[in-house]
């Protein structure tokens, strides 16, 4: 395994954010400000339109996916994506990747809009922003063989490289994700899942993107083949300078991995932050639930019992808070006005009427520990 | 005598030309109120273990050899028609995803009194009390407004939950629950295993959770069999097995959860991939894999490759590895001469 700093390594690329050369943000005709955030989200809302049911009864026309989300990815950073299934997180990487028109927000990319440009001038930007899917089995065609599909991406986004040149990039590739040279020629059928996602990861390599936009990467793979993928995706990072959006609903595979935390709720942004703080003192009340909730070692036993939030979404219950049906801490204000994202500094933002309200109280806790 | 005893159960599956071993020579017993996990990664064959306790293998699976014996009686010889009054009666299963467990075309109430009136006959009143005082009992909201439910008008944990109390419907001994919390939430996880954890103790009911989530294996069960390519590797006290694991496979799916390091800290993989099935290495199925496979000498790597190491006991648990073995036969030398020396000392003294 390659030699790898740890621990504080994503706060050092933090402090040098101008890894990028200026040329390579000059070509887009862009100022290289290092000042500008990588990916800039804001007020991005989506909403699915229901089929009517199969015999003409009527239900809710529209599922609201997305609510009005504002994220700012930095170069370097990790942010990962939280919450429970419905919450909108797939659908954030959707209208990020461009594989969904928002229908309300923008999205900005090294400066630039890019949420409503043509296929043509979006195809530059796809080179620099790639993703990984959850489905490792899913995502490649069963009918080219690994090193055909590493090549496809080159050939469409480089045209000047030749096929020697292309075939000699895939070989550095599968090395550099830890596979034989000779598994270039076998099918996707022919490997197994971890191998098949390393191929994925491979294959958003291939066009030396900036931005990895992963969705659920390790939530196929084993446990013994999950930390291999977790290995080479913190390693792949530190050694080309990656920004990640990742998408998780395993808690300590966020912890691990991510730099910054963005918590979603049936698609409105409830919290987001630093990764250690978020960890350490969650201040919105379903962070608080879906931390205490998450299954640890070294308190057996003991049962965590949160705050109940299982029932299925009310898509009739409109305006106000999302969370208010299952929060301790609701109010009639809750139900009257949606909380807007207030900065708690540090770029710790939540959405909250009572934290204002109790934010010395959680401050004093914060100071006790994270699940008092 | 223990309420479940299974000895050295083997389940085939036969296919045009070759036999898959799922199943090779698992032994348990279980108690009345225990609660055991098995767990193991895809195709280690826990769901497999689970699906033949209670028959329901699917051709080309089959139980080949062993014993399955429930409160000393046999039940891997029993007929169809006999097995209907063991399962659901006596064990009973819930399946991984609860929604598609439950049919969407009718009713949870509809669901429960079908599976009550197949087994008992009771008069409609009666059915549907028995039904709600399940529906109770696993803690769901509103019971009454529940029976009138389809399926996909509840959540992925009050499914659950309905698939629980069904299970529970004819008061069985032993649940085998196979992934009860794969398929939902993080917060509803938490919630299942606690109601789990308090079903055994009020009712004094067994239950077999098979995972591959050694956190939820580590929160429900008092004891944990450790499965890698149909075998059991390792077996004792949950808090031990995790804790303290002997076997290389325990050990390194122990040191492969990423939250045993700091945050971004290099992680210590379990290198290569569990065998596809009907390609599982000769001798220990785990020795491609092992940390130990270039510790010990030319006779010990013979003996990794070439024979399939049986269970011994090691601290409180039971292991099947040759290096273990030859630590422990090691120690015990070392404590010999240990007692050696001191003897001779004392004769000099």
């Amino acid at each position: 395994m390659p030699h790898r700093c740890t621990m504080n390594r994503s706060a050092e690329m933090r402090s040098t954010p101008a890894s990028t050369p200026a040329s390579a943000l000059g070509d887009l005709g862009q100022p290289a400000d290092v000042a500008q955030p990588l990916l800039e989200v804001r007020g991005l809302s989506h909403r699915y339109r229901l089929p009517r049911g199969v015999f003409g009864r009527r239900r809710p026309a529209e599922i609201q996916a997305l609510n009005a989300v504002s994220l700012t990815l930095w170069r370097g950073d990790a942010l990962c994506v939280v919450g429970e299934s419905g919450s909108g997180k797939s659908t954030l990487a959707r209208l990020i990747m461009g594989l969904l028109t928002p229908e309300a927000g923008e999205v900005h990319y090294a400066g630039t809009r890019i949420d409503h440009l043509e296929d043509r001038q979006r195809q530059r930007y796809r080179r620099r922003m790639q993703m990984i899917f959850q489905d490792p089995y899913a995502s490649l065609n069963p009918r080219l063989r690994i090193a055909q599909a590493l090549e496809e991406p080159i050939h469409v986004h480089f045209p000047e490289v030749s096929r020697q040149q292309a075939r000699e990039r895939v070989e550095a590739l599968l090395s550099d994700v830890g596979l034989d040279r000779g598994w270039g020629e076998r099918y996707p059928h022919e490997l197994s899942g971890g191998q098949r996602q390393r191929v994925a990861i491979a294959r958003a390599l291939s066009v030396s993107p900036e931005l990895i936009v992963a969705d659920e990467p390790l939530s196929a793979l084993d446990l013994s083949v999950q930390a291999q993928v977790l290995n080479l995706l913190v390693d792949t990072q530190l050694a080309r300078r990656l920004t990640y959006l990742f998408i998780s609903h395993d808690l300590a595979v966020v912890e691990y991995l991510a730099t910054h935390v963005a918590v979603l709720y049936r698609g409105t942004l409830c919290e987001v932050g630093p990764a250690a703080q978020i960890f350490a003192a969650p201040r919105h009340p379903y962070t608080r639930a879906l931390l205490a909730a998450r299954p640890r070692f070294d308190d057996a036993g003991a049962q965590h019992i949160a705050a109940s939030t299982d029932t299925p979404a009310d898509l009739s219950i409109t305006g106000g808070c999302v969370y208010r049906q299952h929060c301790p801490l609701a109010t009639p204000r809750c139900a009257r006005e949606p909380p807007r994202l207030e900065a708690l500094g540090d770029g710790h933002a939540v959405a909250c009427h009572a934290v204002d309200a109790d934010a010395v109280r959680m401050d004093t806790e914060a100071h006790l520990g994270p699940e008092s | 005598m223990a309420l479940l005893e299974v000895d050295d159960l083997c389940v085939h599956f036969t296919l045009p030309g070759m036999v898959l071993e799922a199943v090779g020579g698992v032994s348990f017993r279980l108690g009345r109120g225990e609660c055991l996990g098995i767990v193991g990664e895809s195709g280690a064959g826990k769901s497999v273990l689970g699906f033949s306790l209670v028959n329901l293998l699917a051709p080309p699976g089959r139980i080949v050899s062993g014993r399955i014996r429930l409160e000393g009686r046999e039940l891997t010889t029993l007929s169809e028609r006999r097995w209907r009054a063991i399962r659901g009666r006596r064990m009973a299963m819930v399946f991984q995803d609860p929604r598609a467990t439950l049919d969407p075309l009718f009713t949870v109430g509809q669901q429960m009194h079908e599976t009550l009136r197949a087994h008992r006959r009771l008069s409609r009143r009666l059915a549907r009390r028995m039904v709600l005082h399940r529906l109770h009992q696993v803690g769901l909201e509103a019971p009454e407004s529940q029976l009138a439910r389809y399926p996909h008008q509840l959540s992925g944990g009050q499914c659950q939950r309905v698939v629980i109390a069904m299970a529970l419907l004819l008061d069985p001994d032993i649940i085998i629950a196979d992934e009860p919390t794969t398929a939902l939430d993080v917060t509803t996880q938490g919630e299942l295993v606690a109601l789990l954890t308090s079903l055994c103790r009020t009712l004094d009911l067994s239950l077999i959770v098979i995972s591959h989530d050694l956190a939820v294996i580590q929160q429900l069960t008092q004891r944990v069999l450790v499965m890698y390519a149909g075998r059991v590797v390792e077996s004792g006290p949950t808090r031990e097995v995790i804790n303290d694991p002997q076997h290389p496979y325990t050990q390194a799916l122990v040191d492969a959860l990423p939250q045993m390091y700091p945050p971004r800290a290099p992680l210590r993989p379990i290198p290569g991939s569990p065998p596809a099935p009907g390609a599982a290495p000769t001798g220990c199925t785990f020795h491609p894999r092992c940390r130990y496979r270039h510790a010990g000498d030319d006779d010990l790597r013979r003996r990794c490759e070439g024979i399939s190491p049986g269970l011994i006991p090691s601290g409180g648990s039971e292991v099947a590895c040759h290096w273990v073995a030859q630590l422990i036969d090691h120690e015990m030398t070392d404590h010999e001469a240990i007692d050696a020396a001191q003897v001779h000392d004392e004769s000099l003294g």
